[in-house]
């Protein structure tokens, strides 16, 4: 960063900055220094220490295919081992979930940071994705490690899973950026969004498959993105078995892109006022 | 490319504060408030406003109508007393707080250090915190490795770097945190009052790192408290009051400007009043008998106090000299050094006192004063009557400020001659001190 820029800055109240996203591209590291800040610190002095990014999502697998499938004896996807049904539904609903409720509080948590030293705010709620996507990883693992235990092999359909995987976390940003920005302002969402992502576990099709809900309702169904990407994490894991409904998904999709659009655009408009409320 | 670096036209800067009213015993009255405050800060809600907590909002401006330009290559330092907008404005031109009226306009890359140590995390080690640090200061991950020995080096933690700096000294801590910090190069640097950390050995260090990054050619702008540094350190100053630029010159003006405003802007407090008597008003004077918030290092101290008096008999007047941390530095009492009473006729009078030129160390000063009865109890007491700031304390003129802040005390002692140096001859015999005595020599 020796090479000053040429470039005259103004500041000046209500002025979009022009140098906003390139400064976003020169605080990059940034992003990443505080992404793995909060990996490095969440496991300091636990005695099992990195083991309980894989105990978590385990424990959860097994109790959600005890209910769900055992006592509720709920249908699955053709063949498929009801605990992988399960797990393919878990990994796009853990990152989601975790991403939102991490990025609500982060800009919180970091006040020390918004209001004494200059870096364009939406690095600290993006940092929180890559840590979701940390976690994520480590869930992968299990996932081949329970297909395995099935004797399940993959089809060429987990191919396409990485762009799951993006729309997944495409799906948490919007919501994620609204939510940092307005607990800043409104610190009642700090209560409300863990409220929320409880209830978002139960509307979504994370411990059943999307086909339990009656043909009628698919597509009103389908408004909750959610559930566009967890068929879709189900069709490239599980393979044929699980069809994607075509025009839910295309709904998923709008409505992400929208969420999308209105988080980036609540962010952008409160994060020049951060400091003043912090 | 023109010359000015910074410029700033109209820069104010509007805030919202909340006050909470003394809470009422009442029950009824209690809920009533709640109820009220409830229904304001939904409405504020709904009107997309932030929330501001407390019973009372207050508007206010902490900076109004600033215009300066500072050239490239300019050391400029920010002075003014508490609450008078130099941390806002400082926050402004390094793009954390929005401006509400008018602009600046920067050509260059800017770097501010408003506190050391910012983003530091204690379960980090110190090794993990000086990257963390650098990479929140704006350094790129290449800047800091090639600076890392530097950084090591000049905080002297290197045996502890790979501990969690939870379990560093406080001192090592700001050691650590003013050592990455140190070590930014960018074109302006903006630094608020961070050079008063660790021991007073790593404060020399502190400040020369400051004077060579001062005297590198770059622009920066020096907020601090620390009005000998300041002057050496930088040859302009911007005296800021109440959030408005009130002087904008030569750094020993603008000190002299705002030596003489310490005074002026004593905030009227009610100072109450004893059974017997009641001090009134209080000064420091100058030479020439006006009073003054300054005190120059090696002339008398004249003091100036107003009392009103009942008819008790044998009323002392005391005063005690306090440093920056309210700690006792010297004592007179009028009865009790010099035997000398207030009248016991009631009326006001006005004492004035003369004392012998001190060479106090640089730093602010506070004198308690109270009258005291005959059988010593204290009547009226009015702690911080007097406030004063010696800006330098240069004895014998060879440029050495000497500074509470050091730690040695607060009175440079002066010799009544020139200390007498004179060379014991070397005996023949070849004693154990020999080789030391001839090295000294």
């Amino acid at each position: 960063m020796g090479k000053g820029t040429s470039q005259e800055l103004i500041l000046e109240a209500g002025r979009a900055d022009r140098q906003y996203w390139r400064d976003l591209w020169r605080y990059r590291e940034l992003f990443f220094i505080l992404a793995w800040r909060d990996v490095a610190v969440r496991y300091k002095q636990t005695a099992i220490g990195i083991a309980w990014a894989f105990v978590r999502p385990f424990m959860t697998m097994v109790i959600f295919t005890i209910i769900f499938g055992k006592i509720a004896k709920l249908p699955t996807e053709g063949s498929a081992p009801y605990a992988v049904l399960v797990f393919a539904g878990l990994l796009p609903w853990t990152l989601v979930s975790s991403i939102l409720n991490d990025a609500s509080n982060s800009v919180m948590s970091n006040g020390q940071l918004v209001t004494k030293v200059y870096f364009p705010r939406l690095i600290i709620p993006l940092a929180t994705m890559l840590v979701g996507l940390i976690d994520f990883g480590v869930s992968l693992v299990i996932l081949a490690g329970v297909m395995a235990w099935y004797g399940m092999v993959p089809t060429w359909h987990i191919l396409l899973l990485p762009v799951f995987v993006v729309l997944a976390v495409l799906v948490a940003v919007g919501p994620a950026l609204w939510a940092a920005s307005t607990v800043v302002k409104y610190r009642d969402f700090r209560f409300v969004i863990p409220f929320v992502i409880q209830i978002g576990l139960y509307v979504s099709p994370v411990g059943f498959s999307s086909s339990v809900i009656p043909e009628q309702w698919q597509l009103l169904y389908s408004i909750n993105p959610l559930v566009g990407v967890i068929d879709g994490f189900r069709w490239a894991i599980l393979g044929g078995e699980s069809p994607i409904y075509l025009p839910g998904f295309a709904l998923s999709l709008v409505m992400t892109a929208g969420l999308l659009w209105l988080g980036i655009h609540s962010y952008r408009r409160t994060e020049r006022g951060f400091a003043d409320i912090l | 490319m023109s010359d000015t670096i910074i410029r700033a036209e109209g820069l104010g800067k509007h805030f919202l504060i909340g006050h909470e009213v003394p809470h009422s015993a009442i029950l009824g009255e209690a809920i009533m408030r709640r109820a009220r405050n409830l229904l304001r800060k939904g409405a504020d809600m709904l009107r997309g406003r932030a929330v501001v907590e407390g019973d009372e909002i207050e508007e206010f401006w902490a900076l109004k109508d600033v215009d300066f330009e500072i050239k490239r290559g300019e050391v400029v330092s920010i002075i003014g007393h508490n609450g008078a907008g130099k941390t806002t404005l400082l926050k402004i031109l390094s793009r954390i707080l929005e401006p509400t009226t008018g602009r600046v306009a920067i050509n260059g890359r800017v770097a501010s250090l408003l506190e050391v140590g910012t983003g530091f995390h204690p379960e980090l080690t110190g090794r993990e915190n000086i990257f963390l640090n650098g990479a929140i200061l704006g350094m790129t991950r290449k800047e800091v490795l090639a600076r890392f020995d530097q950084i090591v080096d000049f905080s002297g933690v290197e045996k502890f770097i790979d501990t969690p700096v939870k379990r560093y000294s406080v001192g090592m801590y700001a050691r650590l945190a003013f050592s990455v910090a140190a070590h930014l190069e960018t074109e302006i640097l903006f630094v608020d009052e961070v050079l008063a950390v660790g021991d007073s050995e790593f404060q020399k260090r502190c400040l020369d790192r400051m004077s060579e990054v001062a005297h590198a050619g770059r622009t920066v702008l020096f907020v601090s408290h620390n009005l000998a540094a300041v002057a050496a350190l930088t040859r302009r100053g911007i005296v800021l009051n109440g959030g408005r630029l009130v002087f904008d010159g030569r750094i020993e003006d603008a000190v002299a400007h705002y030596s003489a405003s310490l005074s002026k802007g004593k905030v009227a407090r009610d100072w109450g009043r004893g059974i017997h008597s009641e001090i009134l008003a209080a000064d420091l004077l100058d030479a020439h008998g006006q009073p003054t918030g300054a005190y120059e290092p090696g002339t008398p101290l004249n003091l100036r106090v107003e009392v009103e008096t009942s008819t008790m008999p044998g009323l002392a007047l005391d005063f005690g000299l306090r440093d920056e941390n309210n700690l006792p530095v010297a004592f007179y009492s009028s009865n009790s050094f010099s035997g000398i009473t207030l009248p016991n006729q009631p009326g006001r009078h006005v004492c004035t006192l003369s004392l012998h030129p001190l060479f106090l160390a640089s730093g602010d000063y506070s004198i308690d004063i109270a009258t005291n009865s005959l059988s010593f109890a204290v009547d009226h007491s009015v702690p911080n009557a007097i406030a004063f700031r010696v800006g330098a304390c240069c004895p014998g003129d060879v440029g050495y400020d000497f500074n509470q802040r050091l730690g040695h005390g607060f009175i440079a002692l002066q010799p009544m001659s020139p200390m007498r140096i004179a060379s014991l001859a070397v005996t023949a015999d070849p004693g154990p001190l020999r080789q030391t005595r001839d090295s000294a020599s």
